[in-house]
């Protein structure tokens, strides 16, 4: 297939804009440019069928099964792009007047106590862009809190070896030594592991609740009395937060500060490169570092007394917070229910697929589970690449894969609440139909995909001479 | 050639090679088999120090990023930069590919011979 660049003809275009019907006022010829901004010159019907063909080659929500590990691809409802197409929220100005924007305002407000209501916390910051950018956020409020008190020499981050990469990424962004903790035999906290680790340079700890292979820390209350005691703050990494939400609050458990995924846990749509949300949910004692401003009073905007800045202008991503709102308000009291399927459904998957595939850890699990392929893969040479890559096949997105490190061949799998029984007995069959094919037929699982656009790409060719942009002559 | 039957190793899969009172650090076989085909190498720079049983860099694969654990503790006199251009090396010559070269040597972790090292990992 032609890239846009290959099929751009010069002088071709197309009449999407309207014509100008105001005073024509170019800028000053010094900030003009010199050349010709390289863009693709293509009528809008090649465009439209570009664009479609690239979206039939591709694989998303839409178009089938997508159980991406830690990455929460549920359904997402269109009414939120809807409400957040309106125009009152999609055509506002950053920087209008408060008395202009009062129902964007409330909005957010509302979306506040809300997510305090879930999480158990006292505030929350929407500046964060996404996930990871939470993540920095919540460290910077840790970070500003211990050199208020006078207790600069805190400069170490816990995080367990199950955890999220972003986790100890964030801590080192942040200025932070990361040090990890190891996990125990149950795929848990190691508690000896933790207290041998905690000292007067614990800043924090950062833990997934429950972790990456889907298990809720049973330890938790005296992992975080255990970090407090030692003058540490605990870090929510909310990534998982689909599997709990309405039944334990992060608070509750000794937490002091959380991110969201507004683009997992409620329903925005992502993977594509975002937008995200990440907000950051923080106890009172943190709400004098928050970034950003707000306009608590629908009056004007003000800024924490002692805020770490700013993450980003204003309220982030502001559209994926209406979505997130929405999603709410259709939920209703009903959150509880969110959690509940998604722990059963994957449940099921496990339940049904145990008796061939090692589980890594072979317990209930939460909203995910992982299996560790390993044995199979010593005997017979096909590795959870192959059978990721023989689920492309089935029409099924293949799962999170080699995550958590802890696991070896790990394939990590979250179906979410929002698929049916039928479509988990079809990926039930499909692994199934994998697991046969391994022992019968392994060359034709390490051979697959067959039926896609592309077949097996050279990873390690595209890691070593990576090609990022169209290279005009 | 190297032969691995001359090397030490220790139980997190790195190999040591002593040249006078200096040491040579990769590898194992082992670990790159496990690793995958490596795309990245982070190495330390020269005159840094290593500290046995602490990482002094890490290794990026396709699946995976993995720390070198370094066997002993000591001060960085040579670093591999063949390696930073391509890490395939290692895949190809895991003996051969050496990471960097540490002399002024005060500690080290518990090293192993081949033998115990095969067994180990056998």
């Amino acid at each position: 297939m032609k890239l846009i660049f290959e099929k751009s003809i010069p002088g071709r275009g197309q009449d999407i804009f309207p014509a100008c019907d105001v005073p024509e006022k170019l800028p000053k010829k010094d900030m003009l440019r010199k050349a010709k901004v390289n863009l693709p010159e293509i009528s809008e019907n090649e465009m439209g069928r570009h664009y479609t063909a690239l979206a039939k080659r591709a694989h998303g929500v839409n178009d089938g099964f997508y159980p991406l590990g830690s990455c929460t691809m549920k359904h997402n409802p269109r009414i939120n792009e809807k409400m957040a197409n309106l125009p009152g929220f999609a055509k506002l100005h950053p920087l209008q007047p408060a008395h202009t924007v009062q129902g964007a305002n409330e909005l957010i407000t509302e979306l506040e106590e809300f997510l305090c209501e879930i999480t158990g916390m006292d505030g929350v910051t929407f500046s964060p862009a996404a996930g990871a950018h939470g993540e920095f956020t919540g460290l910077l409020l840790i970070k500003a809190y211990h050199h208020d008190r006078g207790e600069a020499e805190r400069n170490e981050i816990l995080v367990p070896d199950a955890a999220h990469g972003t986790n100890p990424a964030s801590a080192t962004m942040a200025g932070y030594k990361s040090v990890t903790i190891k996990s125990n035999e149950n795929g848990t906290v190691d508690l000896d592991d933790l207290k041998a680790h905690l000292g007067p340079k614990t800043a924090g700890l950062m833990l997934t609740n429950p972790n990456t292979v889907g298990l809720f820390d049973p330890n938790i209350m005296e992992i975080t009395r255990l970090v407090h005691e030692a003058g540490g703050l605990c870090y929510y990494d909310g990534a998982n937060l689909n599997a709990v939400i309405g039944i334990v609050r992060p608070a509750d458990i000794g937490f002091d500060v959380i991110h969201m995924n507004l683009h997992k846990t409620f329903s925005t749509p992502h993977g594509g490169g975002g937008p995200g949300s990440g907000p950051c949910a923080y106890k009172d004692f943190l709400a004098p570092f928050a970034p950003g401003l707000t306009c608590k009073d629908g009056k004007e905007y003000k800024r924490a007394e002692k805020s770490i800045g700013n993450m980003t202008g204003f309220y982030g991503n502001f559209l994926v917070n209406v979505k997130a709102y929405t999603y709410l308000l259709t939920i209703g009291k009903d959150v509880a229910t969110l959690a509940q399927n998604a722990v059963l459904n994957a449940n099921y998957m496990q339940e049904k697929l145990k008796d061939i595939y090692p589980i890594a850890f072979d317990t209930t699990c939460m909203h995910e589970f992982v299996i560790g392929l390993d044995p199979i893969y010593r005997k017979t040479h096909v590795s959870a690449l192959d059978v990721a890559k023989a689920l492309l096949d089935y029409g099924i997105h293949p799962p999170t894969i080699y995550f958590p490190l802890i696991v070896h061949e790990a394939l990590m799998i979250e179906p979410t609440e929002t698929e049916t029984k039928e479509t988990l007995d079809e990926a039930i069959q499909a692994f199934r139909e994998i697991y046969d094919k391994i022992f019968s037929a392994p060359e034709s699982v390490q051979q697959a995909p067959q039926t896609t656009p592309v077949l097996r790409l050279d990873d390690t060719k595209a890691a070593r001479e990576p090609h990022l942009r169209y290279k005009f002559d | 050639m190297i032969d691995p039957k001359e090397l030490k190793y220790s139980r997190d899969d790195e190999w040591v090679r002593y040249d006078g009172d200096a040491v040579y650090i990769g590898i194992t076989d082992y670990a790159q088999s496990e690793l995958g085909d490596l795309v990245f190498v982070n190495l330390p720079e020269v005159d840094d120090e290593v500290i046995a049983g602490e990482a002094l860099g890490d290794v990026e694969s396709v699946k995976a990023v993995a720390d070198i654990i370094s066997p002993v503790s000591g001060v960085v006199l040579e670093v591999n930069e063949e390696l930073l251009d391509d890490a395939a090396l290692i895949n190809n010559d895991p003996y051969g590919a050496w990471f960097v070269k540490v002399g002024d040597v005060s500690d080290e972790v518990e090293l192993l011979t081949a033998d115990e090292y095969d067994a180990y990992r056998g």
